[in-house]
C-alpha cells in the first residue's frame, strides 16, 4: 500500500473525503449567513440553532409521522423557512435602523431560546437517524472506499451552492435582491415590496441551514448542541472568506473542511483549532478576508 | 447628583451588612465576582464601543491559571491572582492585536472565534483537567498572615477588591485616556483626524478590559474553589454581555445591577424551573435588545433627568 510520510494514502484520502463532507456543511451554512448578511446586514447567530432544528424536524417527522428521508429533506427547509419569516416579521425587522450589533445579539437570544427548548424536550444525548436505503453501502474506487451517503452530501451541497450563486448573480430575482442591498428605498419607489423580499431572504437563508441539518442527520448524532459550536467555526470561515462574497463563502467553506480533514491526519490534536488559527493568520496578512473588499 | 450619593450610601451599607442580614456570603462573593467581570466588560463595550463576544476566555483563562498554580504548585492566593491577571493580560494582548484589525460585527465574530480556540486549549491541554476542570482549589492565606477559610472574612476582601476595581474603572473612564476612548466610540474618523493613534487606544482598552476580567476570574476560582470549562465557553461570554446590557451599557453601576439580577436569577430560578433557565435567559436577551436597549440604570437615569429638567 502506498504511503506518504508513513501514513497510508487510503487513510489520507478517507480523511480528506470526511473533510470535504464537513466542508459541504460549512459551505451551505456560510452561504446562508452570507445571503442574510448581504441583504439585511445582520449576522445570524441563530444559524446553528436553525441547523439543529432542521435535523430535528427530519428526525421527528420520521419518528412520529413516518415521513421518509426524501420528503424530510424538502420538508425541514420549508418549515424552518416559515419559522424564519415569522421571526423576521416579529422581531428582526425592528432592528434595521440600529447598529448591526443588535441583530447579532438578538439572534444570539433566539439561539439560546431554540437550543434551550430542544434541550428540555429531547435531552442532551444524541439520537441517530437511519441512512436511507437507496444511499446505503459504499463505492469501491480501488484506491479508497467511498460511502455512498457521503458522496451524496457533497453532490447535493455543490448543486445547491451553485444554484444559489446562479439565482443571486444571474437571474432577475437575484438582480432585485442585489438592488435592495444597494438602495432599498429607491427599489421600493419602483414598486418592489422590499419588506417581503427581506423576510423571504431571511427565510431562504435559514432554510439553507435547515437543509444542512437534514443532510447531516444520518452522518452525525442529532442533538440540541450540534449547531452551537459549529456556528462559531462557520463565523471563522466567513471572516476568512470575506462576508460580502457568495462565491467566497462557498470556496472557503469547502477549502477549510479539506484543511481540517488533512490536519486530522497530520496532527489530530490541532484539528479543532486549525480553522481559528488560519483565521488569525488571514486577519494579520489580509484583514478584509481572502475574497472581501475593504 | 445628590440622589446618586444617597444610592451609593445605601448600597454601601447593604454590602457591609450582608453577613448580618443572613445572606449566604459565598453567593454574594460569586455575585461580586460576576459584577467585576461585567464592569470590566463594560469598559470595553460601554465606554469604548467594542462588542467582544469572547470575554469568557480571559475570565476563564485567569481562573484556570490561578487554580493550577494553587493546586499543582502550591502558590498562595495573592501571587496566584497576580499570575492569573498576567495570563489574561497576555492573552488579551494577542487576541486584541488580531481583533482590532476589524470593526463592529467582524470584531465580535473574531473575538468569538479566538475565544473558542482558547476553549479548545482548555479542553485538551494536559494540565487543565479536561472535562472535569480543576477542582478543590484552596483559598490560601492573606499574604501568609491569616488563613482565608472564613467566608465572612473572605467576603470583605472580595468586596474590597470589587470597590478597588470599580474605582479604578471610574478613574480610567474619567481620565484623558477615557475621554479619547469615548471620542473614538462616537466618531472614529474625527478622532483619527485629530491625530490620535486610534488603534493603540483601542488595543489598550481591550487589554485593560481583559486584565480586569482576569482579576474577576481569578477571584471567582478562589471563591468557588474550581475552574471549569463553563468559565471559558461562549455561553459565559453571552452572559456577561447580557449583564452589561440589562443593567445599562456605558453607566457605571449598570453592570453591577445586571450581574446581580442574572446571578440571582440563575441561582434561584434554576431550583424552580430547572433547565428552562437557558430559555428564560435567551428571552430576556431578546427583550433587552428589542425594547430595553438603555438598560435598567440607563433608563432610570433618563427618567430622572426628564423629571428634573422642568
Amino acid at each position: 500500500m502506498a504511503e506518504i510520510f508513513g501514513i497510508p494514502v487510503a487513510v489520507i484520502l478517507g480523511q480528506l473525503m470526511l473533510g470535504l463532507v464537513n466542508g459541504s456543511f460549512y459551505a451551505l451554512l456560510s452561504l446562508g449567513l452570507a445571503v442574510i448578511f448581504g441583504l439585511m446586514g445582520i449576522v445570524n447567530f441563530a444559524h446553528g440553532a436553525f441547523y439543529a432544528l432542521g435535523a430535528f424536524v427530519a428526525l421527528l417527522s420520521l419518528q412520529h409521522l413516518g415521513v421518509n428521508y426524501w420528503f424530510a429533506l424538502a420538508l425541514s427547509p420549508l418549515v424552518i423557512a416559515l419559522l424564519g419569516i415569522l421571526l423576521e416579521r416579529l422581531f428582526l425587522r425592528h432592528l434595521y435602523r440600529l447598529d448591526p450589533l443588535y441583530g447579532l445579539l438578538l439572534t444570539f437570544g433566539i439561539a439560546l431560546v431554540i437550543e434551550g427548548c430542544l434541550h428540555q424536550y429531547f435531552g442532551a444525548s444524541g439520537q441517530s437517524y437511519p441512512v436511507p436505503a437507496a444511499l446505503r453501502g459504499v463505492f469501491d474506487l480501488g484506491f479508497m472506499i467511498l460511502p455512498i451517503y457521503r458522496a451524496w452530501v457533497i453532490l447535493v451541497s455543490v448543486i445547491i451552492c451553485f444554484g444559489v450563486w446562479f439565482i443571486i448573480e444571474r437571474t432577475r430575482l437575484g438582480g432585485t435582491l442585489r438592488a435592495a442591498t444597494e438602495n432599498a428605498p429607491l427599489l421600493q419607489a419602483f414598486g418592489v415590496n422590499v419588506p417581503l423580499l427581506v423576510a423571504v431572504t431571511y427565510g431562504g437563508g435559514v432554510a439553507l441551514a435547515a437543509l444542512a441539518g437534514g443532510l447531516s442527520a444520518p452522518v452525525i448524532l442529532v442533538s440540541p448542541q450540534m449547531g452551537s459550536s459549529l456556528v462559531i467555526v462557520v463565523f471563522a470561515v466567513v471572516v476568512i472568506g470575506g462576508m460580502g462574497s457568495i462565491l467566497g463563502a462557498i470556496i472557503s467553506g469547502m477549502a477549510l473542511g479539506l484543511i481540517e480533514g488533512l490536519t486530522k491526519v497530520i496532527y489530530p490534536e490541532a484539528s479543532n483549532i486549525v480553522v481559528f488559527l488560519i483565521m488569525a493568520l488571514v486577519l494579520i496578512f489580509r484583514p478584509a478576508g481572502l475574497f472581501g473588499r475593504e | 447628583m445628590r440622589l446618586s450619593s444617597l444610592f451609593y450610601l445605601l448600597a454601601g451599607l447593604f454590602a457591609l451588612s450582608v453577613p448580618l442580614l443572613g445572606i449566604y456570603p459565598v453567593f454574594m462573593m460569586q455575585l461580586l465576582c460576576f459584577a467585576m467581570f461585567a464592569c470590566a466588560y463594560n469598559l470595553l463595550l460601554g465606554f469604548s464601543g467594542m462588542l467582544s463576544f469572547g470575554h469568557a476566555a480571559f475570565f476563564g483563562a485567569a481562573a484556570y491559571a490561578t487554580s493550577w498554580l494553587t493546586t499543582a504548585r502550591g502558590w498562595d492566593a495573592a501571587p496566584a491572582i497576580m499570575a492569573g491577571i498576567l495570563t489574561s493580560t497576555l492573552i488579551g494582548g494577542i487576541v486584541g492585536v488580531i481583533a482590532i484589525r476589524r470593526r463592529g460585527i467582524y470584531f465580535a465574530m473574531i473575538t468569538l472565534a479566538l475565544a473558542q480556540l482558547i476553549y479548545f486549549v482548555c479542553l485538551e491541554a494536559p494540565f487543565t483537567g479536561g472535562e472535569n476542570g480543576l477542582q478543590g482549589v484552596p483559598r490560601g492565606t492573606l499574604f501568609g498572615l491569616v488563613p482565608l477559610r472564613s467566608d465572612v472574612l473572605f467576603y470583605y476582601l472580595v468586596l474590597a477588591a470589587f470597590l478597588l476595581q470599580y474605582a479604578f474603572i471610574q478613574r480610567v473612564v474619567q481620565s484623558p485616556f477615557g475621554q479619547v476612548l469615548k471620542a473614538i466610540r462616537e466618531n472614529e474618523p474625527r478622532a483619527i483626524s485629530l491625530g490620535y493613534e486610534v488603534n493603540r487606544y483601542r488595543l489598550l482598552a481591550f487589554v485593560l478590559s481583559a486584565a480586569l476580567a482576569g482579576f474577576a476570574g481569578s477571584l471567582k476560582a478562589l471563591v468557588l474553589g474550581f475552574a471549569t470549562l463553563s468559565d471559558v465557553q461562549q455561553a459565559s461570554s453571552g452572559e456577561v454581555i447580557l449583564m452589561t446590557l440589562l443593567g445599562g451599557t456605558g453607566t457605571f453601576f449598570g453592570p453591577v445591577a445586571g450581574a446581580a439580577i442574572i446571578v440571582t436569577l440563575q441561582q434561584y430560578l434554576s431550583e424552580i424551573v430547572g433547565g428552562w433557565v437557558t430559555v428564560i435567559i435567551g428571552a430576556v436577551f431578546m427583550a433587552c435588545v428589542l425594547t430595553f436597549r438603555r438598560g435598567l440604570v440607563g433608563t432610570m437615569a433618563a427618567l430622572w433627568r426628564r423629571k428634573a429638567v422642568p
